[in-house]
């Protein structure tokens, strides 16, 4: 795409170049973080070929504190509502984004400590690993803050085209490759209809911020046909990105084909900017368009929820099982969209933050029970856990009882907000349906308790971890309850970030 | 009184079971005393609790509210009234007999037994004095999951099957419930309980929000045609969780009728009374006839808890044929009070039954009853017992299991003859399969060479026993103190219920 004049709002012939730049210097401060995760990733990618390979340690340190500080820097941010739109309307910086970025650095630091682990048990531990999930992160974080389409595009391609790498991170497997392979191809697909829904919105409207897009929406009304056909790509590639059915088929194949610290990182961080994505596209772009799009989220939902539950009880590798699960959670996280109002918003994003802690807390455990060379994937491998290591069992079957929607675990609160929003949007019968497909789902989560529970053990392999993978699962497992007692707090957050 | 009561109930045995889990992996004598000193002091506290709550006022006693998720206004909000006072009582006491009934009876993973009791006791009684929605239904679902574990990590050969049906029916029934409750929320924009009694609602949706109830306390009840769960799950769970489930959690569905369908769906209720009476009444006699042809002693008393359970939804909504029959005034308190009594009397009775069984299959290892006969003739004291819990069990007069009954039989008299004559026939079918089961299992001649081998009962087991059938002849003999201590609430609610919402 080239550079077509006026596509920076703020442009317009005539106008110093320089006096554009110079408006906006004070404002990179808005994009520290982004600017700090960058500086990071290339530092990492340098530092490893002069860090000797026994001391590769240090670059996860670096990776950590990358994070850490990339946190404070959020947290140190001051704006307000009219200085918080930087990079002539295409960055925005609100407590919505802010929220999800933080979410997202410390799902990414539980991934950092499982990986390692992982990686040394595999013989991967490389850098790699690391610079390539660090630019996934800046493209997650731009995602988040993206204002126009160019940076939403910018975004999603930065996070794709790292994945796509991650997924084929193990060399030495044709699984690897071939699920990377499929992974690509798709996602170029999706890429591409999602492109091809910009350009439409681009032609009908003559701008690519998001802001103005709503404007000009606003004022033509929702019979446009090139807006509604430009809706409806949209509307399809946001789809792929979130894994939701119809456009799911890449999702089973590439948890299981990607190692499984890969398979952790997709299944947690990226979801983030993908809900990040559809309500700024969806919302913020075309909210005049609500009538229109909740449709087709509400088809989109019940279909993932009915599909993800069933197929899901079929599996015997968890990977898959949890592939098919993500699946129907993407689905409960699009009902929080339906009612196009700052709670139901609200609600899937506290949805989304609750979805990753958790898969991030089963990855984990796949990774901790994970043997030297072979991977705990097999539903078979829980058996009998309570008698080898009761804590782990406990801290599984927390998370088993949070994604299956059993109170007091969070992933019950996280069902319920969700389920208000579908009945504030006058869905009953979609609501009823999920509510009952989630019964279903609840068999095969029940089915990995059972397993730990009432089996005998195969096999009697010390559970062994350093303590701070130790440390950060059990944190991680806790997380499942006490989120669910106190839940006030983060719920307030998610729904008051919206109205701002 | 300043203490917080009911949190320290809830919370006492929560924190206990966890410590016991904690204390417990390699030192099971450690985990079973710790169990029996923090399900003592939850009994101990409860005994103050009745002795402080005044039953003279339906108020809501204890009230505790605190703020939990105030984006949507919801309370950590407790409180007790004539209805939750006798089921917390009833729950901390086989809370207490549960811990002695499994001293030696569980040999494998004691700790986490122990704790899974004390934590069920702790959620049964937050759940009983919960004057919060959502509150109530964490509570109400929470439930579930220690149940699970018991009946999955020491139950019977086919207890995979069992733990994943009890626990997948009983979630399908409450989703309804939880759709529900959201929609109330969101028509009132408070989840206080109290305040949705007096929330007017219409017909339409009064309707499918009964439904909606009626879908999960139907289930937990369990009520025909939903109980099919209610069997496999008695028979394959290990003494002290068929105890559990059939003393306290079967009254959760009738504790969440009084909570929940009467006061909130009132004219729904008495629109669709005709429903539960006619599926109560089918619970009575067709689930009787079912019960005398069980081989499995277990099964047999399952089927009778829900013949049983039948009189209880019968009691409660027997009040609307009352108000719609012009020819009597009175009768429908009697009903409810009824149907509550036969709840903490068939408690006793049931509990007492399945710790019967559990001591029968300690020693033989069988629940058959072809495998027993003549049983008196080595264990006399045992006998003793057995036969007096069957009576109970059969509705003999001076026994608990006569109040309640007689109590709905009598009001359900008042509303129609026809419904008092079905609901008499447990008498007979209530008669028939426990005296049968006693001339099978205990009289005769001594059938076999175990049976020649069985040893009495243990101290522990007479004790455990003793204090049952205590319980059984005073609330039989005396019902005053029970039926007091409700009298204000089910004034109250029969108040209430006479009143269109509309």
């Amino acid at each position: 795409m080239g550079w077509a004049p006026g596509w920076a709002p703020g442009w317009a012939p005539g106008e110093k170049l320089c006096e554009i730049v110079a408006m906006n210097t004070a404002n990179l401060l808005l994009v520290a973080p982004e600017i700090w995760v960058l500086a990071m990733a290339c530092v990492i990618l340098c530092a490893d070929l002069f860090i000797r390979e026994e001391r590769r340690g240090i670059i996860h340190m670096l990776a950590v504190i990358t994070l850490v500080f990339a946190a404070i820097i959020i947290l140190r941010a001051e704006y307000d509502a009219t200085s918080n739109i930087t990079f002539n309307g295409s960055f925005i910086r609100d407590p919505m984004g802010d929220a999800l970025k933080l979410f997202t650095l410390v799902v990414l630091a539980m991934v950092y400590t499982y990986s390692k682990l992982y990686l040394r048990r595999f013989q991967m531990f490389r850098a790699d690993f690391y610079s390539l999930s660090l630019f996934a992160l800046l493209g997650v974080m731009l995602l988040i803050s993206a204002n126009s389409l160019i940076t939403i595009y910018l975004g999603l391609e930065l996070t794709a085209l790292s994945s796509y790498a991650l997924v084929a991170f193990n060399r030495e497997s044709a699984r690897g490759s071939e699920a990377a392979m499929k992974y690509f191809v798709l996602g170029s697909m999706a890429s591409g209809m999602l492109l091809y829904g910009m350009s439409m919105i681009y032609g009908a409207t003559g701008t690519l911020d998001l802001n103005e897009i709503a404007v000009v929406v606003a004022a033509r009304g929702d019979q446009d046909m090139m807006l509604v056909f430009g809706l409806i790509f949209l509307v399809v590639g946001l789809a792929f990105k979130l894994g939701v059915v119809p456009f799911h088929m890449w999702i089973p194949d590439v948890y299981d084909g990607a190692p499984a610290a890969v398979t952790l990182f997709i299944a947690s961080v990226p979801k983030m900017a993908a809900f990040a994505m559809a309500y700024r596209l969806l919302q913020t772009g075309l909210g005049e368009f609500h009538a229109d799009w909740q449709q087709m989220l509400a088809i989109l939902a019940l279909l993932s929820i009915v599909l993800g539950n069933l197929a899901a009880i079929a599996q015997s590798n968890i990977k898959r099982m949890l592939a098919y699960s993500t699946i129907s959670h993407m689905g409960f996280v699009l009902l929080g969209f339906l009612p196009g109002t700052d709670e139901g918003f609200g609600a899937g994003m506290y949805y989304v933050i609750v979805y990753s802690l958790m898969s991030a807390a089963a990855f984990g455990m796949v990774i901790l029970l994970s043997t030297n060379g072979v991977e705990a994937a097999q539903l078979d491998d829980y058996k009998g856990l309570n008698q080898r290591n009761s804590w782990y069992a406990a801290v599984m079957a927390m998370v088993m009882f949070s994604m299956a929607g059993i109170p007091p675990f969070v992933g019950f609160f996280a069902k319920w907000l969700v389920l208000k929003a579908a009945l504030d949007a006058g869905l009953l019968w979609l609501a009823i349906t999920a509510l009952v497909f989630s019964v279903v789902g609840a068999y095969y989560y029940l089915r990995v308790i059972k397993l730990m529970y009432v089996d005998d053990p195969e096999t009697d392999f010390a559970i062994d971890a350093p303590v701070d993978f130790r440390a950060i699962l059990s944190i991680n497992g806790v997380l499942m309850i006490g989120l669910g007692m106190f839940s006030g707090p983060l719920i307030a957050v998610c729904i008051a970030s919206f109205s701002w | 009184m300043d203490w917080p009561i009911l949190s320290i109930l809830t919370w006492l045995p929560i924190a206990g079971g966890l410590a016991v889990l904690i204390a417990g992996p390699h030192r099971s004598g450690l985990a079973r005393l710790l169990s029996l000193a923090v399900a003592l002091a939850t009994f101990v506290v409860s005994a103050l609790l009745w002795g402080a709550f005044d039953p003279a006022s339906a108020a809501m006693q204890f009230a505790e509210i605190k703020p939990w998720i105030q984006t949507f206004q919801v309370n950590y909000h407790l409180g007790v009234d004539g209805f939750s006072v006798p089921l917390i009582l009833l729950t901390t006491f086989f809370g207490v007999l549960v811990i002695i009934a499994s001293w030696d009876t569980i040999q494998r993973n004691v700790h986490q037994y122990m704790a899974a009791f004390l934590i069920m006791e702790g959620l049964m009684i937050g759940m009983f004095s919960a004057l919060d929605g959502l509150l109530f239904y964490v509570f109400f679902e929470a439930l579930l999951i220690p149940m699970f574990l018991v009946i999955g990590m020491w139950g019977g050969p086919r207890r995979v099957y069992a733990m994943i049906k009890f626990f997948l029916y009983t979630f399908l029934g409450s989703v309804f419930m939880l759709v529900g409750l959201i929609y109330l929320y969101i028509q009132s924009g408070t989840w206080a309980i109290l305040d949705w009694h007096q929330f007017p609602i219409g017909m339409g949706a009064q309707k499918l929000l009964f439904l909606g109830f009626l879908a999960a306390f139907a289930v937990k009840i369990p009520m025909w045609p939903v109980h099919t769960w209610l069997p496999d799950a008695h028979v394959e769970a290990p003494t002290g969780g068929s105890v559990i489930l059939a003393a306290i959690m079967l009254k959760i569905g009738g504790y969440g009728f009084i909570r929940f369908s009467l006061p909130i769906t009132p004219d729904a209720s008495a629109a669709l009374d005709w429903l539960v009476i006619t599926l109560s009444l089918i619970a009575v006699v067709y689930i009787g006839f079912v019960a005398l042809v069980q081989q499995d002693m277990k099964k047999l008393i399952a089927y009778s808890s829900i013949s049983h359970m039948g009189f209880v939804t019968l009691g409660l909504f027997i009040a609307f044929a009352i108000f719609r029959n012009p020819e009597v005034a009175t009768g429908a308190a009697m009903g409810i009070e009824g149907a509550m009594v036969q709840m903490i009397s068939y408690g006793f009775v049931s509990g007492a039954l399945f710790l019967c069984v559990g001591i029968l299959y300690d020693r033989l290892h069988s629940r058959m009853i072809a495998d027993y006969g003549g049983v008196a003739n080595t264990m006399p004291w045992f006998a003793t017992f057995v036969v007096l819990f069957l009576m109970a069990n059969a509705g003999l007069p001076g026994t608990s299991g006569f109040v309640g009954e007689f109590m709905v039989i009598l009001a359900a008299f008042k509303a129609n003859f026809w419904y008092a004559f079905l609901a008499a026939t447990t008498l007979i079918l209530g008669a028939a399969y426990s005296l049968w089961l006693v001339k099978r299992v205990i009289f005769g001649e001594v059938a076999n060479q175990e049976v020649a081998k069985l040893s009495d009962l243990t101290r522990r087991e007479a004790l455990v026993l003793g204090i049952l059938a205590v319980a059984i002849v005073g609330v039989g003999v005396w019902p005053q103190p029970l039926v007091g201590v409700m009298h204000g609430s089910v004034e109250q609610l029969i108040n209430h219920i006479s009143q269109s919402k509309l």
